[in-house]
């Protein structure tokens, strides 16, 4: 029976030691976002990835700042996994054929920020594709983005709605269903997570194939053990770490 | 000990060498020079990617090679598209012929309702008898990234459940190999790489 899948966004403290204390306590994979991505920063990252890879023996993702095929190859050299792309690939879309040619589709993750748009015929699944955390606009609509990524040869689609994020009010089921459902990839499911129902709503409704857990600390669980201990409560499916 | 890892420019070999190296194995690449092979003590064969990768196996004489070091009893592991070529061959590639230790062919996932690529953690359900899953209880997680697999047989030595049941792992005497990636598959990965490395033909020392 395949379980449902929990990404770990690190995003406090040293990287390095807390992707070891996810794995530890039970995160399916470990996604490290360098949100200033600067040229001087590329370095300083390089060295983060390699150490944080170094202990960890699940799933590896890296984002931010990967802007060609030649980025891509550095940070799977120090240990990554995969990469995942969002406004570079929005630029430049040759750029998930060119990872995927040389890494593999599994290894290429396509980053989505989505907000529905009230105008539209369907304000789900034309939903519009935004870059600079969701400040701009790039005139794409989320089914047909996320069709195009995964026809270039993306291996996941990383789906955050920028309506829920950061709302603690639940995940966009509908938003995640009409990208799961438009797709033969997994998505994983990103923004408003607030209680252990907003996930197995998003795993049933959503039919999201992982969800992010990003604020998992925020809400008073204090562990992803916890909260796959209460899920397997409710009958889903989870990988209990040992 | 020693494990030869064979780089044939099938994806990204660090994850693989990491975890090797982190149980304690000196660890050595090899792509088209045959020598490493002829005095390997280990070989382990990763790979990411298309089947049609392993035609560099052919034209370099690794294939031959391989198959000569087997049948000194060398151990040997494949993961991923590395097990799927221990097999007579695979859809994926029709035209490019396995190693044919096991005469089953690999095949897509049926079609159905689930996602292919199968990527995630799924459980194994092991053979009591396999060495190489010693120690892995009913329902184990692992992590698959795969949307080819290997048909259930009297080799298999695990199977997992993903629309069908497939082999996730394969094992007769010292030839194995594993549709998952342990590299990738927290402590019961390293349990299983382990079991690799303390491999040995039994009545020998």
């Amino acid at each position: 029976m395949k379980g449902v899948q929990f990404v770990d966004l690190i995003d406090a403290g040293d990287p390095a030691t807390q992707a070891a204390r996810h794995a530890g306590e039970g995160a399916d994979e470990i996604v490290l976002l360098d949100i200033t991505a600067t040229h001087e920063g590329r370095a300083t990252l390089l060295d983060t990835v390699r150490r944080t890879a170094c202990g960890l023996f699940v799933p590896f993702c890296v984002g931010g700042g990967i802007r060609t095929a030649g980025d891509a190859a550095q940070v799977f050299e120090a240990g990554a996994d995969k990469v995942s792309v969002n406004s570079a690939a929005l630029a430049d879309p040759n750029l998930i054929d060119a990872i995927g040619r040389s890494f593999g589709a599994q290894a290429v993750v396509v980053a989505i920020d989505a907000r529905r748009d009230p105008n539209a015929e369907d304000p789900v699944r034309d939903a519009e594709v935004f870059v600079q955390g969701g400040r701009k606009p790039v005139g794409r609509r989320v089914v047909e983005w996320a069709r195009e990524a995964e026809a270039r040869g993306a291996g996941e689609i990383l789906l955050t709605s920028m309506d829920s994020d950061g709302t603690r009010a639940g995940f966009d089921c509908e938003l995640t269903a009409a990208v799961s459902e438009a797709v033969g990839i997994p998505v994983i499911a990103s923004g408003g997570a607030g209680t252990v129902s907003h996930f197995t709503d998003v795993f049933a409704r959503g039919k999201a194939d992982a969800a992010l857990a990003a604020s998992i600390f925020h809400f008073g669980i204090s562990s992803a053990r916890l909260l796959k201990e209460e899920l397997a409560r409710e009958g889903i499916s989870v990988r209990l770490p040992c | 000990m020693r494990v030869t890892v064979i780089d044939y420019k099938a994806g990204n070999l660090t994850s693989v060498l990491k975890a090797l190296r982190h149980l304690g194995a000196e660890v050595e690449v090899s792509d088209a020079d045959l020598a490493p092979i002829a005095s390997a003590e280990r070989i382990v064969l990763p790979g990411v990617g298309h089947f049609a990768a392993t035609q560099y196996l052919d034209s370099t004489g690794l294939a031959a090679a391989i198959h000569e070091a087997i049948g000194r009893g060398v151990p040997f592991l494949g993961i991923c598209v590395g097990m799927q070529w221990l097999y007579a061959g695979s859809t994926e590639a029709p035209d490019q012929a396995g190693l044919g230790h096991f005469p089953e062919q690999c095949a897509r996932f049926s079609d159905s309702h689930e996602k292919v690529p199968h990527v995630g953690w799924n459980s194994l359900e092991a053979k009591a008898s396999s060495r190489l899953l010693a120690g892995v209880k009913l329902g184990e997680f692992v992590y698959f990234t795969h949307s080819y697999k290997a048909p259930v047989s009297a080799d298999t030595a695990a199977i997992t459940q993903y629309i069908e049941p497939f082999a996730s792992a394969v094992e007769r005497e010292n030839v194995m190999g594993v549709q998952f990636h342990p590299e990738k598959s927290g402590e019961t990965g390293l349990k299983i790489l382990r079991n690799f490395l303390a491999w040995e033909r039994q009545g020998m020392a």
